[in-house]
C-alpha cells in the first residue's frame, strides 16, 4: 500500500470537519474525492500532507507514518498541487519547477534546470519557460504548479481542486495533462468535480459527506447506480448519474 | 573671498561627506540586518520574541535621535571605550533597526500565504522557504518604502555633529568659526552637497528597483 491514511478526525472550534476518515491507495492508481462543498474535502487533502495537522490518526507513506520529526523528508513524496496556482511570482517557470530539486533535492543547477525543462516538456509548456507567472493564463500556470510536482519525483501527487479556478477552455489543458499523467502511472488523489477525469482517468470515486466518506467504488459503478440517496442527489446535482450516465 | 574661501575649503567639506556616507553605510547596515531580522522574528518567532521585537521597535521609535545619540555617547562611554562614531552608529544604527522592522515587516505580511504553502508542501523546512520563497519576494516590495529610510537616515547623521562626528555638518561649523562669519554662504553649500548625496542615492535605489522588477511584481499603479 502506497498511502494509508488512517482515522483522520478534524475539527475547527465546534464544528468537526473530519470524522473519522480512512482511506488507501495502491501505487499507480488514481481516486478522485467528491461531494458536496463543506464536506471536508480539501481538509482531508490538507490533512495528508499536514499543511493543517489533523487532530488524531495517522497517514503513512510506503509505510512509514508521517510525524512531525520526518515532516519535510516525507512531504517530498507526496506532492500537492493547489487549486490557484501558488507559482513563485519571483521566479520564472523553468526556476519554480527547480527550485524544489535544487535546494531540497540539493541537485546543481545544470541537472535541475534540465530536470525543470523535461518537466515542462511533459506538460507542454516549454515555450513558456522564460515566462514569469504573472505572464501566463491560469491553464498555463496550474501545467507549471504539476511539472512543480512532478519535479519533486513524489510518490504520490494530491490536487486540490485543481480546475476550480479555471474557466471551462482552460479547464480542458489542466484535464488533459492530468489524465496523460494517470495513464503514465502516477499515483494521484484528487479532490475534483471534473466528472471527464473521473470517468476517464479514475480507478475509483471516492463520495465524502458531512466529514464521512459515504461511499466509494469504480467511476461507472458508482456513477451508475450509486448505494445513497445523498450520492444521486448531488450527481444528478452535477449533471452526471442515474439514467443518463 | 567668499568663493576663494569656499574653494580652499572645499576638501573640509568633502571630507565631511566622506564621514557622513561612512557613517550612513555603518548605520543602515546595522540596520538592515537587525531590522529583517525583527521583522522575521515578529512575523514567525514564538510569542516572546514577538514581544521582544515590539518593545524593542517601540522604545528606538520613541526616542528623539539626538537624545540617543547624547545617551550612547555619555552614557555607554561611561562604560565602554567608545568612540562618537562607534557611538554614532550605534544609537543612529538601532533607531533605523526599529523603522526598517517595520517597513519588512510589512513587506512579508503582503505575501500570500499561498506562497508559504506551496513551499511548506515541496518539503522545504521554514527557514529554507523564507529565505528562497518570501525573502526575495518582501525585499523587492520594500526598496520603495526604503528610500524613505535611506533619506532619512542621511539626514540624521548631521545630527552626529552634537557629540563630535567631524562630519559635513561639524566640517561646516569648523569654516564658520575659522573665517569669522559666512553662515549663510557655507550652509548652503553644505544643502547643496547634503542635496546631491541624497539626490545620488534614491536614482540608484530606483534603479535597483526597476532592475529587480519582476512582472506582476512592480511597484506602483498598472492599467
Amino acid at each position: 500500500m502506497l498511502l494509508q491514511v488512517e482515522n483522520i478526525h478534524k475539527r475547527y472550534g465546534t464544528a468537526e470537519v473530519l470524522k473519522g476518515v480512512s482511506l488507501n491507495v495502491v501505487a499507480g492508481q488514481s481516486k478522485v474525492i467528491m461531494g458536496p462543498s463543506g464536506t471536508g474535502k480539501s481538509t482531508l487533502l490538507r490533512c495528508i500532507n499536514h499543511l493543517t495537522p489533523p487532530d488524531q490518526g495517522r497517514v503513512l507513506v510506503e509505510g512509514v507514518e508521517i510525524t512531525s520529526a520526518n515532516l519535510n523528508k516525507m512531504r517530498e513524496k507526496l506532492a500537492f498541487v493547489f487549486q490557484d496556482f501558488n507559482l513563485f511570482t519571483h521566479l520564472r517557470a523553468v526556476d519554480n519547477v527547480a527550485v524544489g530539486p535544487r535546494k531540497i533535492r540539493g541537485m546543481n543547477k545544470v541537472a535541475a534546470r534540465d530536470l525543470a525543462m523535461r518537466e515542462l516538456e511533459r506538460v507542454g509548456m516549454v515555450e513558456r519557460a522564460e515566462a514569469y507567472p504573472a505572464e501566463l493564463s491560469g491553464g498555463q500556470q496550474q501545467r507549471v504548479s504539476i511539472a512543480r510536482a512532478l519535479a519533486m519525483e513524489p510518490k504520490v501527487i494530491l490536487f486540490d481542486e485543481p480546475t476550480s479556478a479555471l474557466d471551462p477552455e482552460l479547464t480542458g489543458e489542466v484535464v488533459a495533462v492530468m489524465k496523460q499523467l494517470a495513464s503514465d502511472g502516477m499515483t494521484m488523489l484528487v479532490v475534483s468535480h471534473e466528472i471527464g477525469f473521473a470517468r476517464q482517468a479514475a480507478d475509483e470515486i471516492i463520495f465524502m459527506d458531512g466529514g464521512h466518506i459515504l461511499e466509494q467504488g469504480p467511476p461507472e459503478q458508482l456513477f451508475a447506480s450509486p448505494q445513497h440517496e445523498r450520492t444521486r442527489q448531488f450527481l444528478s446535482r452535477i449533471g452526471e448519474g442515474g439514467a443518463g450516465a | 573671498m567668499i568663493v576663494e574661501i569656499l574653494i580652499t575649503q572645499m576638501p573640509y567639506l568633502l571630507h565631511g561627506v566622506w564621514v557622513a556616507l561612512q557613517l550612513l553605510v555603518c548605520l543602515l547596515a546595522l540596520g538592515f540586518v537587525l531590522g529583517l531580522s525583527l521583522a522575521i522574528l515578529e512575523v514567525y518567532g514564538h510569542w516572546t520574541l514577538r514581544w521582544f521585537g515590539v518593545l524593542f521597535e517601540r522604545i528606538f521609535r520613541g526616542i528623539p535621535a539626538i537624545v540617543l545619540l547624547l545617551l550612547f555617547y555619555y552614557g555607554v562611554a561611561d562604560f565602554v571605550d567608545i568612540s562618537a562614531f562607534t557611538a554614532a552608529v550605534l544609537a543612529l544604527g538601532l533607531r533605523s533597526a526599529a523603522y526598517q522592522s517595520q517597513i519588512f515587516r510589512g513587506s512579508i505580511l503582503s505575501i500570500s500565504h499561498g506562497q508559504m504553502l506551496a513551499a511548506r508542501a515541496m518539503g522545504m523546512s521554514k527557514p529554507m522557504a523564507i529565505r528562497e520563497i518570501i525573502l526575495p519576494q518582501a525585499l523587492r516590495l520594500s526598496i520603495g518604502p526604503w528610500t524613505n529610510e535611506f533619506s532619512s537616515e542621511m539626514k540624521a547623521t548631521s545630527l552626529a555633529y552634537v557629540i563630535g562626528v567631524v562630519e559635513l555638518t561639524r566640517q561646516a561649523r569648523y569654516i564658520i568659526s575659522s573665517t569669522q562669519g559666512n553662515i549663510l554662504a557655507v550652509f548652503a553649500v553644505v544643502a547643496a552637497l547634503y542635496f546631491i548625496f541624497n539626490w545620488l542615492g534614491n536614482w540608484g535605489l530606483y534603479r535597483l528597483e526597476r532592475k529587480l522588477a519582476v512582472p506582476g511584481f512592480e511597484q506602483g499603479g498598472q492599467g
